[in-house]
């Protein structure tokens, strides 16, 4: 799997066609992540090292929204994929509904030593991003928004500003500028969400659908400040805008690991599953992107330096600043019935 | 002459007629026959509002590629020859560039630091920038400069075709240049304007990617709603049963213009 490394993901996918015959004889599984930096970094850090060390091969395939999928291919019956790498409400509404395997932990030792909140029956945390407020330092030079009570204050922080459309995080955020404390949103009292979100809403310029576009409209100043993913401001940051951000009431999210039902290599995916969470494998993964590890062992290894600790989402003094969403909540009735009335929402 | 189309009319069945009976299907049956999908997008107003927003701006749309369309089309065909390709190939030009180039190229020109604001500012007209995208207006701008050649090309070959003796007759028994136009040309080329009409209309009835690009979130066209819709209920017969209602809004905009003009006219170009 070396090859993954030099030619990226079309490398992966020939590396794979071209180890098929010899790898029919030993271990192999299929690997779905989100695709981009994020699987690349992932492949350096995480996936060559598991593959190495358990002797199997990994095929990689990558879908920016794994979800249809899943449905389709486990409805299908015969599943090609065996592990996904997919938003942590993902792995727990498959799990009801069918779609996941049910985990064996006595199997999955470095899932087991991980805190109850970072693993389900049908999952483990597989790494953290967040959802932070991020601003343009031309703008706000000093005395910058520091809170979702400032983003929603137009007078004191006169500017234009963007959210996401869609409900995750933003209902929260929405709460949280109604001064409920982070650590006690859930169950999100989703009428009072709503209330405050109808005052900030005049004064939305854009609800940004993709990451992408999100860090495009704090790169080129189109927004004074929005709600982000930490990781997209990084980015601009770097390459030399003027922005900012602060884990200050920021929502802390997810993805997990999960199984797919009937996956065509059960066995051998439970061993990369258990890999792929080693505490040593999950700090290289922020070495090589802005995201923190999904298991919090990871801090406890020299790997990750405190300076750089110190940037990562889920590195715990940043954390305990921020809100951790519950997946469990938002795939809940509730949480679906919230996220329907999100549509009507938007286009009232 | 059967063997001859038959490939054809393979790949018409499997890339058309069997995906669309799918997508109708779906809409209908999900673990036992239902009709849950079309009673939410009858009932519930989120539907009632994306249909109309989506008529709304298709409308403003055709209008507005008429007026534009119209006066190139007339100009192509009254040049001489080598004038008229050099017209139209800077109307087709645009069309081989990506629609999400076009979309972003948009988004360049007309945001806050775009260049159009950054040129006002720079020339003291306006003191605050303008909201030109991130709107309705910004979607409608985009889709009209996509749509455009559609506009055109069937207004031009249907021009073409107007003898223009017909002109010199009117002149010749006094009428002025504009009686001539309005009363011999403009009527001859009606079936241009319809067909041309019927193309911009239609295709932007199902417009995606400038209305979520250029519509800061707000302008929710039909083609939106059905995204939303595979993500929001996870099941594709919801979003299956608002392409088909989409679908037959289109085919009956079709049966309607059938019955003043020849389909041929607007799909082929006889």
């Amino acid at each position: 799997m070396t090859m993954t490394r030099k030619f990226g993901l079309g490398g992966a996918l020939l590396g794979a066609i071209g180890f098929a015959t010899a790898a029919e004889a030993a271990e192999q599984i299929t690997f779905v992540s989100q695709g981009g930096a994020y699987q690349q970094a992932q492949t350096v850090a995480i996936l060559d090292p598991s593959a190495k060390k358990l002797g199997i091969t990994i095929n990689q395939d990558s879908i920016p929204d794994a979800w249809p999928a899943i449905k389709t291919q486990v409805g299908s019956g015969k599943p090609i994929w065996d592990v996904v790498d997919t938003p942590t409400g993902n792995c727990l509404r498959g799990g009801e509904q069918g779609l996941m395997e049910k985990l064996d932990f006595s199997k999955i030792p470095n899932g087991a030593a991980m805190p109850e909140a970072y693993r389900s029956p049908y999952s483990v945390s597989y790494e953290f991003y967040s959802s932070v407020l991020a601003y343009s330092q031309k703008t706000f030079p000093k005395d910058a928004p520091n809170s979702w009570a400032d983003f929603w204050d137009v007078k004191k922080f006169p500017g234009r500003r963007a959210l996401r459309n869609h409900p995750f995080a933003t209902l929260e955020a929405a709460l949280m500028a109604d001064g409920v404390a982070p650590d006690k949103l859930y169950p999100l009292d989703v009428d009072r969400a709503f209330k405050k979100l109808e005052e900030i809403k005049p004064h939305i310029t854009v609800w940004w659908t993709s990451g992408a576009q999100s860090a495009q409209l704090l790169n080129d100043g189109e927004v004074d400040m929005e709600m982000a993913w930490n990781g997209r401001v990084s980015a601009v940051a770097k390459e030399g805008a003027k922005v900012s951000f602060t884990y200050n009431q920021g929502v802390l999210q997810s993805t997990s690991l999960c199984i797919l039902k009937g996956a065509p290599n059960l066995a051998t995916a439970v061993k990369f599953l258990n890999e792929a969470v080693d505490p040593v494998h999950q700090a290289n993964l922020p070495l090589q992107i802005d995201y923190g590890p999904g298991n919090p062992k990871a801090f406890e290894t020299s790997v990750i330096k405190p300076e750089r600790a110190a940037q990562l989402p889920s590195e715990p003094a940043n954390a305990a600043k921020q809100a951790l969403m519950s997946y469990v909540w938002w795939s809940s009735p509730a949480g679906e019935a919230a996220e329907k009335r999100w549509a009507s929402f938007m286009q009232k | 002459m059967l063997a001859l189309v038959s490939p054809a009319l393979l790949v018409i069945l499997a890339l058309i007629v069997l995906p669309v009976g799918w997508l109708a299907w779906q809409s209908i049956y999900h673990d036992g026959f239902t009709l849950e999908n079309y009673r939410r997008v009858f009932t519930e107003d989120i539907y009632w509002r994306s249909f109309a927003l989506t008529f709304e701006i298709s409308l403003a749309v055709t209008v507005i590629a008429l007026l534009l369309g119209y006066p190139v089309a007339y100009l192509a065909n009254s040049v001489p020859k080598g004038w008229s390709i050099l017209i139209l190939s800077l109307v087709v030009l645009p069309f081989w560039t990506s629609v999400l180039v076009r979309a972003y190229a948009w988004l360049a020109l007309l945001q806050r630091t775009g260049v159009i604001n950054q040129f006002l500012r720079y020339l003291d007209v306006i003191s605050e920038p303008l909201a030109l995208v991130h709107n309705t207006f910004g979607t409608v701008v985009a889709t009209v400069h996509i749509l455009l050649p559609f506009m055109v090309l069937p207004l031009y070959a249907t021009m073409q075709k107007i003898p223009s003796d017909l002109m010199q007759a009117g002149a010749s028994l006094g009428a002025s240049p504009s009686l001539t136009f309005l009363r011999v040309f403009l009527p001859l080329s009606l079936p241009g304007v319809l067909a041309g009409c019927t193309m911009v209309f239609v295709l932007c009835l199902g417009f995606y990617i400038t209305p979520e690009l250029l519509g800061g979130g707000r302008t929710v066209m039909v083609s939106m709603l059905v995204s939303r819709n595979v993500e929001l209920y996870n099941q594709f017969g919801a979003a299956s049963a608002v392409a088909v209602v989409l679908l037959l809004s289109v085919l009956a905009i079709f049966f309607v213009v059938s019955r003043f003009i020849s389909l041929d006219r607007v799909l082929g170009q006889k």
